[in-house]
């Protein structure tokens, strides 16, 4: 009972602050959401038992990532918001018409997977708490040695690119 | 009352369209990033939950590498936003025309 309240606390927490994000009209505000959604996001793994991956979570994306986005939101300060402009060619209509086509050919499969529904879901067995990152770097640094690395190649790859994007003249 | 991963699915789901729903209404470029990181989340939170399900910390180890390409994803982008907007002082997509035949 207890797990099932704070799971739909979360949820509605989670689902109402992606909402804000993509509707506020001021983007620091969109930023500061998202920040609030991440932590949320992170107290989700949590109760699912991955303690290790919470930790990134705050760490990584509200620590790291927002902090990028607030930096950049504060450079390009705009006089002009980017949806006062109206894009002549637009075609709004046909726009959602074909959104509409679509809905309906999903909302149809939808149904045929209703009538036969898949089997039910096992209960969920309770969490191994204090193995969670020992399993995870164990798996990180056997198993998944070379996409590890491959990561951390990703990572410099990108660092590099953004510094020569970021930079006025090389 | 059992919450199953079937809940998480439905809120990963959710979670997405709410993502998707951003990326296709916006004009601002930098809202777009952010719903492009809520759809990331979502991907998480099932990788996760299944992960926890099937007692298995290999789902784990892919949300931690979606985590480094969402970082790699977000400084290379935040780089070609702060690049155009030093040329053509816009952040609005409907005016990023210009490898547009």
């Amino acid at each position: 009972m207890a797990e099932a309240l704070t799971f739909y606390t979360l949820a509605g927490l989670i689902l109402a602050f992606a909402v804000l994000v993509i509707t506020a009209r001021n983007t620091v505000h969109s930023v500061l959401f998202l920040v609030a959604n991440f932590l949320f996001v992170a107290a989700l793994y949590v109760l699912l038992g991955a303690q290790f991956l919470a930790v990134i979570q705050v760490v990584v994306y509200a620590g790291g990532i927002v902090v990028l986005y607030l930096f950049v939101v504060m450079l390009v300060n705009l006089k002009r918001p980017p949806e006062a402009h109206h894009d002549p060619r637009r075609r709004s209509r046909l726009g959602v018409t074909v959104a509409l086509v679509v809905l309906a050919e999903i909302v149809v499969i939808g149904l045929y997977g209703y009538v036969q529904p898949a089997g039910p879901a096992a209960a969920a067995t309770p969490h191994l708490v204090a193995q969670n990152i020992e399993r995870v770097g164990w798996a990180l640094y056997t198993e998944y040695l070379i996409p590890f690395e491959l990561a951390s190649m990703l990572l410099l790859v990108a660092m590099v690119g953004a510094i020569v994007l970021a930079k006025r003249e090389l | 009352m059992v919450i199953t991963p079937t809940h998480y699915l439905v809120l990963s789901a959710a979670l997405f369209v709410i993502g998707i729903i951003g990326v296709m209404t916006r004009r601002n470029i930098i809202v777009i990033f952010m719903s492009i990181e809520l759809i990331l989340n979502a991907v998480n939170i099932n990788l996760i939950a299944f992960s926890s399900q099937l007692q298995n910390a290999v789902g784990q180890v892919f949300a931690i590498f979606v985590v480094c390409v969402a970082a790699a994803e977000a400084a290379v982008g935040l780089g070609i936003i702060l690049a155009f907007y030093r040329n053509k002082e816009t952040i609005n997509i409907d005016e990023m025309n210009l490898m547009r035949w």
